[in-house]
């Protein structure tokens, strides 16, 4: 991969004595679906961490569309065209859930995309249509369901106009009906040749999502295929199922 | 409201309450106008970084006291004309908020304010050290024998200044409020990490917002030593300072311009009324019942009193707007 968007070379982050992510080195092409799945405490979240600067990672290097970002606070890291969205929702709990998407599309899109301010409103009801969120725009968005908060997570990180999104678990605690539909809007953004990596436990949407799976075990990537490649790696069956 | 717009009108107000004072006889009007619209500005500076940023600053004596020993300073040193004495006391001021600023790169929450509360104490130990500025004996400050613009006395330009500082305090705020920064410090107010994976440049934003807050609360101290002519470190350093800061805008209501001001006019007017009527040692125990009541009773302050007051007004015409469309209706039908 030559022109590849993310370029994660031995990437290491360690928290005392204990080593969350161990040399990991990941790829990602521009407009490419990856999946990234592991068990519980893999150390997924920490890799997402440092690849949005909420962590700074001790070892490695991220070269993100040529540049070195490793020692970029988050905030430039996202006018650069690396939004993420959060597990845990973290709502701007006292604004309305349009201004909620204002942030991003004043803030980071209109960094690396001229858009006009009188179209910033616009704009943010186009991303909260596609979540279907837009009959909320105006209520506060402190005061919505697990769900529609999700939404807005996964909306927040569209709105700053990504060339790659990171989606840590979006789909967690969803009915398969709304799974679908984030899925759709996920799928929509490869029209827009938008990357995104896929965190997921939810399998079903992961296999059907994704061009390639990464498999992180221990804070190690014991594999990098194609989803069906993964089903039938023992390696990684015996790290969800045992021996 | 347009910026502009705004600031013409609090220029027109300012202006005419200047004006309109002249008709004013007795003295203490002034001395007591002074009070409450010095609080006024103190109440909207804290707002900026408490209640707009979420970022509570326990300190605003010191910053007070900053701007009243620059005036000091320099009287002793230089003696300049107010309005310069001003604006340096502004600039150091705002200079000392800029390093607080970046305490909040480490720190959050409680640990931030007691280390604005520890700042307080350590200047406050400075300056009573500090022998040129008259230590803890306190320093002397003789007015002007001539007050310009041909005012009968000097308090009357303490007022007319405090005026025109008070307005340009609720302009600077007001203009951050309705601006895309606002909104980025409300977004760091809320969530601090999510604001700044949205792109907003919290570091900066932040220190924005504490060296514009540091800036008005030493604003509002640079005429003190000419208001009480002798001042002293405890009487700069003063804990009302402090604390009403905190309390005006929490009973005002935090999360506009608006809210400080209602809050410094009431609990200033109310302190001012009951140091006169009752006895000035009841003003902290004022501002503490009002607390208390405020967080239990109306927790958003009174702005956030009326806003609530207000979305219910409107469900409720919503709802009878639709109860009567269905009166229409079933009229119809029959």
């Amino acid at each position: 991969m030559t022109d590849a968007l993310l370029r994660v070379t031995g990437l290491t982050k360690r928290f005392g004595g204990f080593t969350a992510v161990d040399g990991v080195d990941l790829e990602v092409a521009r407009g490419e679906r990856l999946g990234l799945i592991g068990p519980n405490g893999s150390g997924k979240s920490t890799l997402v961490n440092c690849l949005s600067g909420t962590l700074r990672n001790e070892e490695g290097s991220i070269l993100f569309g040529g540049h070195d970002i490793g020692s970029e606070p988050p905030h430039r890291r996202v006018r650069r065209g690396l939004a993420r969205s959060f597990q845990i929702p973290k709502p701007f709990a006292s604004m309305s859930v349009l201004d909620n998407l204002r942030i991003p599309l004043q803030y980071a899109a209109r960094q690396h995309e001229k858009l006009p301010l009188d179209q910033i409103v616009d704009e943010a009801m186009r991303v909260l249509d596609q979540v279907g969120l837009s009959h909320k725009a105006h209520e506060k968005s402190g005061g919505l369901t697990q769900v529609d908060m999700r939404k807005l997570e996964l909306a927040r990180a569209v709105a700053a106009k990504p060339t790659l999104l990171i989606s840590d678990e979006a789909m967690a605690g969803l009915s398969a009906s709304e799974t679908d539909d984030i899925l759709a809007l996920l799928l929509g953004l490869k029209e827009q040749g938008v990357a995104v990596i896929m965190i997921e436990h939810v399998m079903r949407a992961v296999m059907k999502f994704s061009d390639r799976i990464a498999v992180l075990v221990a804070g190690r990537k014991i594999a990098d295929a194609a989803p069906q490649a993964i089903v039938n790696n023992m390696e990684v069956v015996t790290a969800y199922l045992g021996e | 409201m347009r910026n502009r717009t705004f600031i013409a009108v609090a220029l027109a107000i300012a202006v005419a309450v200047i004006a309109a004072s002249r008709l004013v006889s007795n003295d203490y009007f002034f001395s007591a106008a002074y009070t409450v619209l010095q609080f006024i500005i103190l109440a909207t500076a804290w707002n900026v970084l408490g209640g707009y940023t979420g970022y509570v600053n326990f300190g605003s004596a010191a910053f007070f006291a900053v701007g009243a020993y620059t005036t000091v300073f320099f009287h002793k040193a230089f003696p300049l004309p107010l309005p310069v004495m001003i604006v340096a006391g502004t600039l150091v001021a705002g200079l000392l908020g800029l390093g607080v600023g970046y305490l909040t790169l480490r720190m959050r929450g409680v640990f931030f304010a007691i280390a604005t509360l520890a700042l307080s104490v350590v200047l406050y130990t400075f300056v009573v050290n500090w022998d040129y500025v008259g230590g803890a004996r306190g320093a002397y400050i003789i007015l002007p024998r001539e007050v310009p613009f041909g005012l009968p006395r000097y308090i009357h330009l303490l007022y007319a200044a405090m005026v025109l500082m008070t307005a340009l305090a609720l302009v600077i705020a007001r203009a951050i409020e309705t601006s895309f920064i606002g909104r980025g410090l409300a977004a760091i107010r809320d969530d601090e990490i999510a604001a700044e994976c949205s792109g907003v440049p919290t570091l900066r934003l932040k220190l924005f917002s504490a060296t514009v807050s540091g800036a008005l609360m030493g604003m509002a101290g640079t005429t003190l030593p000419y208001y009480i002519s002798y001042i002293e470190p405890s009487a700069a350093f003063n804990l009302s300072y402090a604390v009403n800061s905190i309390a005006m805008p929490l009973i005002g209501g935090m999360t506009s311009w608006l809210g400080p001001l209602i809050g410094a006019v009431l609990l200033g007017s109310v302190q001012q009324i009951v140091q006169v009527t009752v006895s000035s040692a009841w003003n902290l125990l004022i501002v503490g019942v009002l607390l208390v009541a405020f967080v239990t009773l109306a927790p958003n302050g009174i702005m956030g009193w009326v806003d609530a007051w207000r979305i219910r007004l409107r469900h409720r015409n919503e709802a009878r707007s639709r109860l009567g469309d269905r009166d229409t209706q079933q009229r119809t039908l029959s």
